[in-house]
């Protein structure tokens, strides 16, 4: 492996713009990739996949008992089954939310995540603070982003330590009675997907 | 490998720290590098569990202090300085110096970006039954494998149930060091609070692990 050691790195932004460059120019000049590709890549990511095709899931859920045992049951199928939200991977798992138990996502290895339903991870979920303490200390992690859980809810933590995805069902708002799909998927928050936020409270702003 | 990057109940990272409205990439360079990572091992150079591999082997100083996609970066050009598709002195030099060594599922290509933007399958076929079964008590071993592995330092010599099963699946151990998929049964194994850390630990808390295997005995 190459020596990092005699690299110093100060964040230092335009030595690593153009050592990115330097590497793509030589990954393009090889012919191993086309910089068309790549920028086809970026706006895959930047277009299709996102918490919006999360959000569809959970309301989906959230309307329909028989579309919500199916999502429990095999998420991965489950998912598929939607046209409008873009194809799941294998091995996505749904776990919901109750009045007695709250379930909670994390990586402390690296970053897994369920992308094609939540997009890419925001900086918190890759970082260490997050990583550290999700496994030890949930009800003080869930206090960093201004969550209290009673303290007879029973905390789950799911470590992704392979290539098992978790996405949190979490509970229905309550004052939704009545409310179409589109109307529920609008309050369906990122972070309630991953069990570090709850939904958003009807007529509360945005 | 028992590295850094395993932070799974370590202390003294501070508080988490969410942005508001956090963009997607914070720098151009951050989305080429995700593009390079994605396309190049779509073209064959590695698999998942080799890249995974090689940010952990970052030293312990270069991981703590580089942002994610830094750690993508140099993880990317020691694998394919390693793995012989680029040559050390070539990111210094600016271009290509050295012949290309031919990938395996060659070119990387737009036709190629469809099939990327869904995971792949890690499922395969078993060759043999498993040995645990939902409810079953496992210990996850005491073992500290100095390469590449899934098992979390916190849980290692702790008792846990088997919960789920997910069949057989690639095993990263094997994988990341080119050793084959060596598939293994794959389960989720929870533990409560107060086995891992104590009789101080918060009771109303269970953590999990998906855990293969050759990472259990019977408890």
């Amino acid at each position: 492996m190459s020596d990092h050691d005699h690299r110093h790195d100060h964040s230092d932004l335009s030595e690593t713009e153009l050592r990115v460059r330097a590497l793509e120019t030589i990954l393009t000049e090889k012919g191993y990739v086309e910089p068309a590709a790549l920028d086809a890549i970026i706006q895959a990511y930047e277009t299709k996949i996102g918490p919006h095709n999360g959000a569809q899931v959970v309301a989906r859920a959230w309307s329909d008992p028989a579309f919500k045992k199916a999502l429990l049951e095999d998420g991965t199928k489950a998912v598929s089954t939607l046209g409008h939200v873009s194809r799941v991977g294998d091995h996505l798992v749904v776990v919901e939310n109750t009045p007695q138990r709250h379930n909670m996502v994390v990586c402390t290895l690296c970053s897994c995540y369920p992308w094609e339903v939540l997009g890419l991870p925001p900086v918190w979920y890759k970082a260490a603070p997050y990583r550290s303490r999700a496994v030890k200390d949930p009800r003080g992690v869930l206090a960093d982003f201004g969550v209290t859980l009673p303290q007879e809810t029973e905390i789950r933590v799911w470590d992704s330590t392979a290539e098992t995805r978790f996405l949190v069902l979490p509970m229905r708002p309550k004052g939704t009675e009545g409310w179409s799909e589109q109307q529920l998927a609008e309050l369906v928050t990122r972070d309630s997907m991953i069990g570090t936020g709850f939904p958003r409270t009807p007529g509360a702003p945005s | 490998m028992n590295g850094v990057h395993d932070m799974g109940g370590m202390d003294g990272f501070g508080k988490v720290e969410p942005e508001p409205n956090e963009p997607m990439f914070h720098s151009e360079w951050e989305a080429r590098v995700l593009a390079m990572v994605r396309a190049m091992g779509a073209a064959g150079a590695f698999n998942i569990d080799a890249s995974r591999f090689y940010r952990e082997t970052l030293p312990p100083h270069i991981y703590l202090g580089s942002s994610y996609y830094k750690k993508w970066l140099l993880g990317l050009e020691d694998l394919l300085v390693d793995k012989g598709f680029i040559a050390s002195g070539e990111v210094a030099a600016g271009h290509a110096i050295e012949p290309a060594k031919p990938l395996k599922h060659g070119k990387f290509s737009r036709n190629d970006v469809e099939r990327i933007m869904v995971r792949g399958k890690f499922g395969r076929a078993a060759s043999a039954p498993a040995k645990f079964k939902p409810g079953d008590r496992v210990r996850a071993r005491n073992i500290h494998p100095i390469t590449h592995t899934r098992l979390p330092r916190y849980v290692r010599g702790h008792v846990g149930v088997v919960e789920r099963d997910h069949g057989c699946q690639v095993f990263p151990d094997s994988a990341a060091i080119d050793a084959g998929e060596n598939p293994q049964w794959l389960y989720t194994v929870v533990f409560n609070g107060a086995e891992l850390w104590g009789p101080d630990a918060d009771p109303s808390v269970k953590i999990s692990i998906d855990a293969f295997e050759p990472y259990l005995e019977a408890a």
